[in-house]
């Protein structure tokens, strides 16, 4: 269990004020140009050695990443944004970062854009989180006040301006490149990749994109080091993570784990438990509607972290923890994403705009069990026909979820089926059907 | 260059190649639907993927670069498989209604569907339905079919330079087109019909006329402008029913515009089928006999210098040379080809030709237009300058009434005060002059008037003045509107020794007149005694003048020579018989010069065509145009210093109607109600 000492988020229930001098209390903007003075190299380094795994679903390594910046301008500016378009169903760790804990995302957002040779940084804002974002840009001009931030941020001589963009409400303004488009007033819709953004980003210039968690750690990360960060969680799977727990437990709540942590002990440790008891578990999606479900089974024993969850054939995704008990139909959970995803697909590419849309139909079908046993089978390739071939990963997103209702209750939706045409005639019956 | 292995093929490729030109360059053809050479990549369509080693996932091969040592899968199961995936998703919501599809037959869907589609359906829910759209007279809209490929938003936005088409809404509801209707304002929109794979985007005019294996293409030119676009005419039983752009990269690329695809329809109506008589004022039917004797007497006895003879804008180099022979063994040399009067200076070829070529718009760091609206004078090379501009590192000016020419311009001035700054010196001119290889086109339609040859002189001067001319290049250009101008110009149809112009042969100043096609000036103004004779294939202004009509071929119905405003001459061959006892125009002249006793010395085509090369040996050399520089800096006669302050005049304020064909086409007139003079809805 993670000691309170180990919490990069000190705040994140907002127990106490967020505002700027509350957060210098918590340590926050604490010689700030003491870290910068470190150079650039150092912080990159310095990231690299914590082992910090992007925090905003794909798990690459963030010090990496930053490391693909170049190292000297051929005169283009290099921008970081940093991805607060938290629309991933489940997930709602950024918006309490926001909320109760933003000068940790602006100082380290600093720190971060040094590190990467960033005069400027946008964070791009879920267009629903207005409340956040009035927090964000009064702790902004807090910080500018402060001097913190523009000429001479915090003393550290490097010039850096944070500006906020509010989405318009699309959840694919999520997606990276997509949120590039967004940012330069277009319409959201994913770029092909190469070139990527490090290359060619924002208004065509090297950029990087974060998410809110992978940045706000890093004041902390360069004030306790990596080695105190790698220390924590499993090997490549280091450090703390917030994880935000919903659906049919006792307290849901948005909790910071040492990643790794078994699931069944984040459930019953910090969320009273499922509902019901454990043995009421039906399924937990572990990391946004987007990876797919695990049966009770595998909940029992695996670890929340980005490897074993991957070997259970799920991800970790944002550490979104949907838990669904045995009240649940999860054919119509299901169907529900499959709503979610048709409507955000972007329509640019036509596995996606196409396929969201057909497996939609046929999920919808599937809920009432209108539909041929066959069709399960249709339905599972027209997943795979979508999964991998797009631009960005929504095609995947939206595949997952139904692969792994698939892959785990396929029974369930032949009953559905057979229940529907009033075939049903008895439990061995449908054994034998579902083999 | 970059060498790479696809299937098993080692190819060597220029670096920053996309894998699927690379695939194309080994041989191996990847299927597209979003992919267009000549437009950006949107690697939407999904349907080019191929399996490149050590990636992950299968990568679209349109917008993947090349790099050193990969190996390119295109056939594996993997990529079959995607394949097929992608195709199943297209067709899921695409209608079955190829039978009544226009686009049948040259489908690119239809045809992709062949390699990999399925035998049948899987999908049972209903399909999606989109309302059309109403993009004006010419593009017809099922919007159900489309299958968002983009290639006509990325046309617009580049190619045309309009941005008039987007997609609205997002998902599977994502549509194409204006967002608040209206109509194409592009005269290349026909293109976008060319570029849509599959038949969202229909011509028009042509709805349900003919299936694509019905027709009879043969290769021509485009002569409604003078840009010398390189066409395919395609007809069924005789019948020329549409008109295609032919690839010529020198030229027009693969585009044509709007008025060349769309007059098609002008070709069947207000035909001149006849020959006609005038007796005792009134216009009576003839027979070719009767017609070409009644000429010969007429003429017969007139003194040469009361002869006189124009010829007008689409007519081919074979006819306005037979003419120019038949009036100078009659003793005229009173020859015009200059309907408008443009004091274009036919001493040397440079003076009056594109010189830089239209491929070297490519190449040109500053261009100055002066008194032209290449938009509507010339709308394929309006193209190039786009396209050239799209590239970067190109400054255009623009002297003229102000124009969106689809790119910025730096507005210098709307009339001839704002050369003469020019040549002062200035902003721009010292920008013409760091340029490494500037250009001037000079709109041939703004030497009409009394500044003419003052204009030409001082474009010319202004033009040596910023180092335009130079022994490796030559920057200046003379852009036409008339497609048989350069090619009369070329064979000397202009006044010889002491004849006269167009202007001198008016008010009686001959007895006897031959117009050849020739309608595009003030036809009232010919002298009352005068005898006309009208030669051409459209009954409009200069027939309806005319003591005899000949009736004559339009360009798709007999095969000739015209040069271009490059100077490039190109044939163009017959698709079509001319109607009824319609005649090819030079055989109208041999014969007429039998009648009068002067035979010409050809009697076949390629007799002329041999004459052709003699008169001028430029016609030696068919599509080809050497790249030359100017070493001679003497200018066209005319005082540059003598230029007025006048504006110039919109050179073609209506696009879709200049000559005889564009006058007789429904669509054309429908195009001048929509775009010219639309009808203004009132608001009560």
């Amino acid at each position: 269990m993670l000691h309170d000492r180990d919490r990069i988020y000190t705040n994140l229930y907002g127990l106490q004020d967020w505002r700027l001098a509350a957060a210098q209390k918590r340590g926050d903007w604490d010689n700030t140009a003491a870290i910068i003075a470190l150079g650039r190299d150092h912080i990159v380094e310095e990231m690299k050695a914590s082992g910090m795994r992007g925090r905003g679903g794909a798990g690459f390594p963030t010090g990496l990443k930053w490391s693909f910046m170049p190292k000297a301008s051929d005169g283009r500016p290099s921008y970081l944004v940093i991805n607060a378009d938290e629309s991933e169903p489940g997930t709602c760790k950024d918006r309490d970062i926001i909320r109760h804990d933003p000068h940790k995302l602006i100082e380290s957002a600093l720190i971060a854009s040094f590190a990467m040779g960033a005069n400027a940084a946008y964070i791009y804002i879920r267009g629903e989180f207005y409340n956040e974002s009035v927090v964000l840009n009064a702790a902004i001009a807090e910080a500018y006040a402060a001097g913190l931030l523009g000429k001479n941020a915090a003393g550290s001589g490097w010039d850096f301006d944070l500006y906020v963009h509010r989405g318009a409400g699309a959840y694919i303004c999520g997606e990276e490149t997509a949120m590039l488009e967004s940012l330069e007033g277009k319409k959201g819709m994913p770029r092909m990749k190469p070139p990527f953004p490090a290359a060619v980003g924002l208004y065509g210039c090297p950029t990087t994109v974060n998410n809110v968690e992978s940045i706000a750690g890093v004041s902390t990360i360069m004030r306790r080091g990596a080695a105190w960060f790698s220390a924590l969680g499993r090997p490549k799977n280091s450090g703390t993570k917030l994880f935000c727990v919903s659906g049919h437990v006792n307290k849901p709540c948005n909790v910071e784990e040492e990643l790794g942590i078994p699931l069944r002990e984040l459930i019953d440790r910090y969320c009273g438990g499922v509902r019901g008891g454990w043995d009421n578990l039906l399924a937990v999606i572990p990391g946004g509607s987007s990876v797919p479900m695990l049966p009770k089974s595998i909940c029992d024993d695996v670890l929340m972290d980005f490897d074993s969850l991957r070997e259970a054939g799920s991800g970790l995704g944002t550490a979104a923890v949907i838990v669904m008990d045995k009240s649940t139909d999860l054919i119509k959970a299901i169907a529900r994403l499959s709503q979610f995803y048709k409507h955000e697909s972007c329509g640019q590419c036509t596995p996606c705009r196409e396929g969201t849309g057909w497996m939609m139909r046929m999920m919808n079908r599937l809920v009432k069990g209108d539909a041929d046993i066959a069709e399960i089978d249709t339905l599972y390739q027209v997943t795979k026909q979508v999964e991998g071939h797009t631009i960005c990963a929504l095609g995947d997103a939206a595949a997952w979820p139904i692969q792994g209702l698939l892959r785990h209750f396929r029974p369930l939706v032949e009953e559905r089926i057979l229940s529907y045409r009033g075939r049903l005639v008895s439990g061995a019956n449908l054994a034998t059907a579902a083999e | 260059m970059t060498k790479l292995t696809i299937d098993g093929i080692e190819v060597e490729v220029p670096n920053g190649t996309s894998v699927l030109q690379a695939c194309e360059q080994a041989g191996i053809e990847v299927p597209r639907f979003c992919y267009h050479e000549r437009l950006s990549v949107a690697g939407n369509c999904r349907m080019c993927l191929v399996e490149v080693e050590k990636a992950p996932k299968p990568v679209a091969s349109c917008a993947f670069p090349v790099a050193e040592g990969m190996v390119v899968k295109t056939d594996t199961p993997a990529v079959r498989a995607a394949r097929r995936g992608v195709m199943e998703f297209l067709l899921i919501n695409h209608p079955l209604d190829c039978p009544i599809c226009d686009q049948g037959g040259e489908c690119d869907l239809q045809d992709q569907a062949f390699s990999y589609g399925r035998d049948g359906s899987r999908f049972a829910e209903a399909k999606r339905a989109v309302k059309d759209k109403n993009l004006g007279p010419l593009v017809k809209t099922v919007m159900t079919r489309c299958i968002q490929c983009t290639r006509c938003v990325r046309f617009s936005a580049e190619i045309a330079g309009l941005s008039e088409l987007g997609a609205t809404e997002r998902g599977e509801s994502m549509e194409i087109g204006t967002y608040v209707e209206k109509a194409l304002s592009s005269e290349l929109s026909g293109n976008l019909v060319d570029i849509c794979p599959v038949g969202a985007l229909t011509n028009k005019p042509y709805a349900f006329v003919a299936r694509p294996w019905e027709l009879d293409r043969v290769d021509g030119i485009d002569v409604l402008d003078a840009t010398g676009t390189n066409i395919s005419i395609c007809s069924r039983g005789g019948d020329v029913l549409r008109i295609l752009p032919r690839v010529n990269e020198d030229v027009n690329e693969e585009w044509l515009a709007d008025k060349g695809r769309y007059s098609v329809d002008g070709l069947k109506r207000r035909r001149l089928d006849h020959a006609w008589i005038k007796r005792e004022g009134k216009l009576v039917k003839a027979g070719w006999q009767e017609a070409l004797v009644h000429v010969a007497e007429k003429i017969e006895g007139v003194p040469g210098d009361r002869i006189g003879g124009v010829v007008g804008d689409l007519v081919d180099a074979e006819s306005m040379l037979a003419l120019r022979d038949l009036l100078v063994s009659l003793g005229s040399g009173n020859l015009d080809c200059r309907q408008d009067g443009a004091a274009i200076d036919a001493s040397r070829r440079d003076f009056y030709t594109f010189n830089t070529s239209i491929a070297g718009i490519d190449e040109a760091d500053a261009i100055l237009l002066i008194g032209t609206n290449p938009r509507r004078e010339a709308p394929v090379l309006n193209a190039r300058i786009r396209k050239r501009q799209l590239a970067g590192g190109l400054a255009v000016g623009y002297i003229g009434e102000a124009a969106n020419l689809t790119y910025p311009v730096r507005a210098l001035g709307t009339g001839l005060p704002g050369l003469k700054q020019l040549l002062a010196g200035g902003a721009f001119a010292e920008v013409l002059k760091k340029a490494k290889k500037p250009m001037i086109v000079l709109g041939a339609s703004a030497l009409v008037g009394f500044d003419g040859a003052a204009l030409l002189a001082a474009a010319w001067k202004l033009a040596a003045d910023v180092g335009a001319l130079r022994p490796d290049w030559h920057g200046f250009n003379l852009l036409h509107q008339a497609a048989g101008r350069v090619g009369a110009l070329d064979l000397g149809f202009v006044p010889q020794a002491g004849g006269k112009d167009l202007v001198g042969m008016l008010d009686g100043g001959v007895d006897v007149l031959w117009l050849l096609g020739a309608d595009e000036f003030d036809t009232a103004r010919i002298g009352a005694n005068t005898f006309v004779i009208y030669q051409g294939h459209h009954g409009d202004a200069g027939a309806a003048r005319a003591d005899v009509i000949l009736p004559g071929a339009a360009y798709t119905e007999k095969t000739g020579t015209y040069v271009n405003t490059e100077g490039r001459v190109q044939r163009s061959y017959a698709a079509a018989r001319p109607p009824g006892e319609a005649r090819e125009d030079w055989k109208i002249l041999r014969a007429f010069s039998a009648v009068a006793g002067k035979p010409l010395p050809y009697d076949d085509l390629p007799a002329l065509q041999a004459r052709l090369e003699q008169a001028n040996p430029v016609f030696a050399h068919l599509g080809v145009l050497p790249r030359f520089g100017c070493s001679d800096l003497t200018g066209p006669a005319g005082d540059a210093n003598a230029l007025s302050d006048a504006a110039f005049a919109d050179p073609m304020p209506n696009y879709y109607q200049t000559d005889v064909i564009s006058r007789a086409s429904p669509t054309m007139a429908e195009c001048t109600a929509t775009y010219v003079t639309p009808i203004s809805v009132a608001a009560e």
